[in-house]
């Protein structure tokens, strides 16, 4: 428990340090447009493929759990659209970037310490955590709703092939489900979510990263640690802001 | 001139360095020589305030260093050059980007100006056409160099060299202590170097302290330490065969 807390007061401490006034606000700017092409626009690959394939599969599976006259064929539109915007854009994409931008993160930040660069930084008097921290969450928090928006796109049109494709719904169905009762604040609730959770992912990672000790051995944990406890706490809000949000 | 006095430093209960005083001389190269793991790293890292020590003092002229908060040790900061062990050069970054990276931070010189600084320290450490290298393209005494270019880019009052020549050949070694010793006497610039190489004690020591167990045994010039009645020194000093048959010799 004791562990627990000056874990938390240490995090906590490290946001402080990472929001304070920066010393050069033009080199942050330069380092934020890098970081928003190394975490964000390399992202969009594996969050295309993955909500692509997302797609498909819920549509087959609410085809197939509802082969029932009862229900109408648009039904499987709707389902898709749903999942894809309620649960996938958001929380699903967040703990696959937790594995690909949160390790990436805790480990660049973490070879860094080892290998001294951060020392080398304090000694020019650089505020290292904000010079390294600031510009990957300013990054990751414009970037990542963009990401939830295109997978929320990529996952329908997914689903869209799959379904006539497999031939289990018709091109008409499928859209005319995707347009029904469809609910606008159910995209703000799924980009606020994306919002909370990159901040998660990053602040989480780079925490791990900036305080390893040690050698590579310590990296590669510090990296694992960071995809971890991002992925439980990233569960953990769902639950808190879906009730918060929805309720 | 920087002083110490009195620094304590312990992890974990284990004291690392005890009661540490030592005034290092301005405009000369002193070095902290000891055996590895006697704490010169840490007394070195508390100079520089990367460790905050438990107790005790550092003063860098009239200002006690070791109490300003991070703002206010910026502008002491803004005065030191280090050269870390592995040299510590930004990855991502190419030479010219590494050796840049202070002005770009800290200074309102036009790219013009920047480069024309870049290219001076770079000659001056004798790196040439190498400006758009990545350092896991450099050897070992490259990377020195090029770490070395960097400390010195904003023209450092005090510059800190942590094992310099770890990890290189003997030739190159000895060209990055000349390089050291160079740069110390034409900018007067005061400069703490960490080692355990004997040839760059005799090569570039004015002032030497040795260290053993986290105290300091001894200092004096490098012509003393071969006459040493420190029993640990001189275990230290004369280490191997060619250096006993020396202190033979000497007797």
């Amino acid at each position: 428990m004791f562990k627990f807390l000056s874990q938390l007061g240490l995090y906590f401490l490290l946001l402080k340090k990472v929001f304070s006034k920066p010393e050069r606000p033009s080199l942050y700017y330069k380092q934020t447009m890098r970081e928003l092409v190394y975490l964000g626009l390399n992202s969009i690959g594996i969050i295309a493929i993955i909500s692509f394939f997302m797609g498909a599969v819920i549509t087959l599976q609410t085809a197939y759990n509802t082969e029932n006259p009862i229900y109408p064929k648009y039904l499987i539109g709707l389902g898709c659209r749903d999942s894809i915007i309620l649960e996938f854009s958001s929380t699903v994409a967040s703990l696959i970037l937790a594995g690909k931008v949160g390790s990436n993160i805790a480990s660049e930040i973490g070879t860094m310490r080892v290998t001294e660069q951060i020392d080398a930084l304090e000694i020019m008097g650089v505020n290292s955590a904000s010079y390294l921290i600031l510009p990957k969450l300013i990054a990751t928090l414009i970037f990542n709703p963009v990401l939830a928006l295109l997978g929320i796109v990529i996952g329908i049109f997914g689903g869209w092939i799959a379904g006539t494709w497999a031939g289990v719904v018709s091109s008409e169905d499928f859209i005319y489900g995707i347009q029904y009762a469809f609910i606008p604040y159910y995209i703000t609730y799924s980009l606020v979510k994306m919002v909370f959770f990159a901040f998660i992912i990053t602040s989480v990672s780079a925490f791990q990263g900036y305080y390893v000790a040690g050698g590579s051995l310590e990296v590669g944990r510090a990296s694992t640690k960071a995809v971890v406890y991002s992925s439980v706490l990233i569960l953990l809000f769902n639950v808190i802001l879906t009730q918060l949000l929805l309720s | 001139m920087i002083k110490v006095k009195n620094l304590d430093k312990s992890f974990n209960g284990r004291m690392v360095l005890e009661n540490i005083s030592v005034t290092f001389e301005p405009g000369k190269t002193n070095l902290i020589i000891g055996k590895s793991g006697s704490g010169k790293t840490v007394l070195l890292k508390s100079i520089v305030g990367l460790l905050e020590p438990d107790a005790g003092e550092v003063w860098f002229e009239n200002t006690l260093f070791n109490k300003l908060d991070f703002a206010a040790k910026k502008d002491i900061r803004s005065q030191m050059g280090m050269l870390f062990q592995g040299s510590a050069l930004f990855d991502s970054l190419t030479v010219e980007q590494n050796v840049g990276f202070p002005l770009d931070m800290f200074t309102r010189k036009t790219p013009e100006e920047k480069l024309d600084r870049i290219n001076f320290c770079l000659n001056r450490v004798n790196i040439i056409n190498s400006n758009k290298l990545f350092p896991s393209e450099l050897s070992g005494g490259m990377k020195k160099r090029v770490a070395i270019a960097r400390a010195i880019a904003l023209n450092p009052k005090y510059l800190f060299c942590d094992e310099p020549n770890s990890g290189l050949d003997p030739v190159t070694a000895i060209l990055i202590d000349e390089l050291i010793k160079e740069l110390t006497e034409e900018y007067s610039i005061t400069t703490i170097v960490n080692t355990h190489d004997m040839n760059s004690v005799m090569e570039i020591g004015e002032k030497i302290i040795f260290i053993s167990d986290g105290q300091k045994c001894w200092e004096g010039s490098k012509n003393e330490i071969l006459r040493s009645d420190c029993e640990p020194l001189n275990e230290f000093v004369f280490a191997n065969s060619l250096a006993k048959q020396l202190r033979e010799g000497l007797k």
